[in-house]
């Protein structure tokens, strides 16, 4: 009789659970505008010389301080959107795989020493870096999805880069945070060496 | 008792699966309920980027510059949206043309950069002008029937409570970080114009 009752107990609890635990249907075909969105959110993220990049910028940025912590952050996506422009009416621009190698070594090796230069050179050299990056990655969008919504996420995601490596490079205010700082341009440098060994290879 | 709370435990599975089995189709999707046509007003503006933002940035761009801004923004640009959307009923059917949307995003987008400090009359005609354009543009893609004009309504209501909330949002903020972000947000919008501008006439 107890064995019974038991069982009926968890009879009604599995239905019970079995019934809340249902899954959404998923019966709608993701349409053009989410996967644009999503895909250009993505491709920047998926690629780890934009990644190394990106973060350096925001580790200089934090590195350097006002006004270089918002000009860069700023200053970059449009230059690299211009890059992507260049890239999008057909005009060439040479060795981009190099200059993506060279951003990541050049930048990680800004971090690395605390190079302080005026605002006006660390924009030019972030911009120009900036151009190529814009001009490899803008420019692929799959066929099919939205190209402006690729577009935004692109950039969105790109700008979360920057804030991550200025959110990172909040720790300058300590000592070991200094170090931790050298440390991570130092990574990134020397995967700018990698990318570049690749790219000559 | 041991009775008793079996029952009581019945009681509660017989009442968990009549409301399960006895619930209504949640009717969440606009095509199966309609929504009415202020809402698919509403929508429309919500999920069309190539509004969205650039009245985004525009709400921005009014927060900066204050409260008589915003107030200013609020009022004109759902005004002039919904006249520009009632030429665009009377109007042959027309597409929307990509370029010029890129063009708003860059103009609206490089003013927040800037922090341009507009005077408040350019201000009032930069967002009528916008609204007229893009209500235009919205009018002529609705069609002619009693409920283009409905959805409309809707339309405009969205405009007005984006603008309100954005534009009140960033009147409100006083640390310098955080007015920077809003400026690092016009330029993600004008970097995304730029992009758009390259897709169309890599598409022309």
């Amino acid at each position: 009789m107890r064995m019974a009752r038991r069982h009926r107990w968890a009879q009604g609890m599995a239905l019970l659970v079995a019934i809340h635990w249902a899954q959404n249907a998923f019966a709608h075909v993701q349409q053009g505008g989410a996967a644009g969105f999503l895909t250009g959110f993505f491709h920047p993220i998926s690629g780890l010389d934009h990644v190394l990049a990106m973060v350096a910028v925001g580790l200089w940025g934090a590195q350097l301080g006002a006004p270089a912590i918002w000009v860069l952050p700023v200053a970059f996506p449009l230059v690299m959107a211009m890059g992507g422009m260049l890239g999008l009416i057909g005009v060439p621009v040479p060795g981009i795989e190099y200059g993506i190698a060279a951003s990541a070594i050049l930048l990680g090796a800004a971090v690395l020493f605390e190079v302080r230069a005026s605002i006006v050179v660390t924009a030019l050299l972030v911009g120009v870096f900036a151009i190529f990056h814009g001009h490899a990655h803008g420019t692929e969008l799959p066929p099919g999805q939205s190209a402006l919504l690729y577009s935004m996420g692109f950039v969105i995601a790109t700008g979360c880069l920057h804030a991550l490596g200025i959110g990172i490079g909040a720790v300058h205010r300590w000592t070991w945070g200094q170090n931790l700082l050298r440390a991570a341009g130092a990574v990134v440098a020397v995967g700018g060496v990698f990318f570049m060994w690749k790219a000559l290879a | 008792m041991r009775r008793l709370s079996l029952s009581r435990l019945q009681t509660c599975v017989i009442v968990t699966l009549a409301g399960v089995l006895c619930s209504e189709p949640a009717e969440a999707h606009l095509n199966s309920t309609g929504m009415g046509p202020i809402y698919d007003g509403l929508m429309h503006f919500l999920m069309t980027p190539e509004d969205l933002v650039p009245a985004l940035a525009l709400a921005l761009l009014a927060g900066l510059r204050g409260a008589a801004y915003g107030r200013h923004a609020s009022f004109t640009l759902p005004v002039a949206w919904l006249v520009g959307s009632l030429f665009g009923l009377t109007a042959a059917a027309t597409t929307g043309s990509a370029v010029l949307s890129s063009l708003w995003f860059l103009l609206l987008g490089g003013l927040v950069i800037a922090d341009a400090k507009l005077p408040l009359s350019a201000m009032t005609a930069l967002a009528a002008l916008f609204g007229l354009v893009h209500g235009y543009l919205n009018g002529t893609g609705m069609g002619q029937s009693g409920f283009a004009v409905v959805a409309l309504l809707g339309l405009t209501s969205g405009v007005f409570v984006l603008i309100v909330l954005a534009a009140a949002f960033v009147v409100q903020l006083r640390a310098q970080w955080a007015r920077i972000a809003v400026r690092v947000a016009g330029s993600w919008i004008a970097a995304s114009g730029l992009l758009m501008l390259g897709w169309s006439f890599r598409g022309s």
